[in-house]
């Protein structure tokens, strides 16, 4: 062990690595019994639980740290008692997560829906590999933070995170590299989804804070390295990059979502909320 | 249970006595994977330690092997009911690092694996230096043979899986996530078998 000073991560920077897991988790388990094949359906399944366990992981830690701090702000509509990582999850409202806006889409392109019905295995790959392409590399960085628990989290997250991408990428070269359809379709899932990455560059408070002391990345200088995995396996896929367009960019990770947020939570936390404490 | 003289020194103090341990391993060693019944939690590389807390009491340290693996809750459980079999006033720690790996595992549980009908984990000796993760179907140019591309540094070039009924290598993927996020299904071409391969994490 070397004789780093431990430099924890503040809590918001956890809760939108948190928020960001444990939404992609809930939407990619949206397919679970209606995948397009049996090996699909588990193949959703495992990605899910490995997120929503990234996610318990980091709302553990986060809970953890707001316990230890009596300054910490305590939203009153809260459960009484100690926060939990069910607080973070289920307890917490659409303007505080901190997700990025791309991981709340539904599994459908918003222009078309009738298109691909009402979840696209199209929309779904893209989204996985354009997240687990960037995570791969946040998750190698954060491997060396100077926040150990969260160097700890990394280092798991990163051996899974390798097959997420492993998974979507080859899906991803076989749906463009295939038929007609299936190329048009995961065409157009990227030309839809690719503007919605730009909120990974645009700058953020927490992520300034974070890269100044070392315990977190800032997320914007690894847009060149992201490029490159993303550009070589489009070009392998036979799929075209679409042009960059100046338009809105989107501000999840800041609290400013989509209307789509709410649906997913409103599913998510209804039981929670319903009957706090529920245990099974 | 004798409490730990304070004027130990500290890395004494978090040693069991002897007796105590030889027991309680031997207890502890009854203990399964839930979900792969015939190999032992210390066998997988699970089950790291055991040592005396700050407050005297057991702690059995496990690693968890997926973040989000269901059967850890059941692990910590029978931990748990095993520590209150015998009579031991003890508590289950989860240590997330060093990360789980595969290369944990005894050559004692890759041999029960393959018998039960799963194919293990390649080792790390096997693998060279470095992090691997298995090869998906070769359309993809993730892991390119030559190890170039941008994506080449998140896996390798990966070593064929051997049917654990007749042993051929003659044998193919057919889906990257199998029964359990530990797992992926592959089938023999040889005896046409299908099997689970345990992924080298």
């Amino acid at each position: 062990m070397d004789a780093r000073v431990n430099t924890p991560a503040p809590v918001d920077y956890l809760l939108h690595l948190a928020d960001n897991a444990v939404v992609l988790g809930q939407r990619n388990a949206e397919w679970n019994g209606h995948a397009p094949i049996l090996e699909e359906d588990l193949a959703m399944a495992n990605n899910s639980l490995d997120l929503i366990g990234q996610a318990r992981m980091l709302y553990q830690y986060a809970a953890e740290r707001l316990n230890a701090d009596v300054r910490a702000p305590r939203n009153t509509a809260w459960p009484a008692g100690p926060v939990t990582e069910d607080t973070l999850a289920y307890f917490r409202d659409v303007p505080e997560f901190r997700n990025y806006t791309l991981l709340e889409l539904p599994h459908r392109l918003a222009l078309v829906p009738a298109a691909g019905g009402e979840r696209d295995w199209g929309v779904t790959t893209v989204r996985n590999f354009l997240y687990s392409a960037l995570m791969v590399l946040v998750w190698e960085r954060l491997s060396q933070s100077t926040d150990a628990h969260l160097a700890a989290i990394a280092a798991k997250s990163l051996k899974e995170t390798r097959y997420h991408l492993r998974h979507s990428r080859d899906w991803l070269v076989r749906l463009g590299d295939g038929t007609d359809e299936s190329h048009r379709r995961v065409q157009d899932a990227l030309d839809y989804l690719l503007p919605f990455t730009d909120e990974f560059w645009s700058a953020s408070a927490v992520e300034s804070a974070v890269a100044a002391d070392a315990s977190g990345v800032q997320v914007a200088e690894l847009r060149d390295e992201w490029n490159a995995i993303v550009d070589e396996a489009i070009a392998e896929a036979t799929l075209k990059r679409p042009a960059a367009a100046d338009g809105y960019v989107t501000q999840g990770k800041s609290g400013v979502h989509s209307e789509h947020l709410g649906y997913l939570l409103a599913e998510m936390q209804s039981l929670a909320r319903a009957h706090p404490g529920a245990v099974w | 249970m004798s409490q730990i003289a304070p004027q130990r020194p500290p890395e004494q103090r978090s040693q069991l006595l002897e007796s105590e341990q030889a027991a309680l391993w031997t207890a502890l060693d009854e203990l399964t994977d839930p979900e792969i019944p015939v190999v032992t939690l210390r066998e997988m590389g699970i089950l790291r330690d055991l040592r005396r807390g700050a407050d005297g009491r057991v702690e059995v340290v496990i690693t968890p092997t997926y973040s989000g693996c269901p059967a850890m809750d059941q692990i910590a459980d029978d931990i748990q009911a095993t520590l209150a079999r015998e009579g031991v006033a003890g508590r289950v720690v989860t240590q997330l690092a060093p990360a789980w790996t595969t290369d944990w595992m005894t050559p004692e549980a890759r041999a029960k694996l393959r018998d039960y009908g799963i194919a293990p984990p390649h080792t790390a000796a096997a693998c060279g230096p470095g992090e691997s993760v298995i090869q998906f179907a070769p359309k993809s140019g993730a892991g390119r043979a030559d190890g170039s591309g941008a994506t080449a540094r998140f896996g390798m070039p990966t070593l064929p899986v051997a049917c654990p009924q007749c042993g051929s290598l003659n044998t193919t993927e057919t889906s990257h996530f199998g029964s359990t996020a530990c797992k992926a299904l592959y089938r023999c071409l040889d005896c046409m078998e299908p099997f689970d391969h345990f992924k080298r994490i």
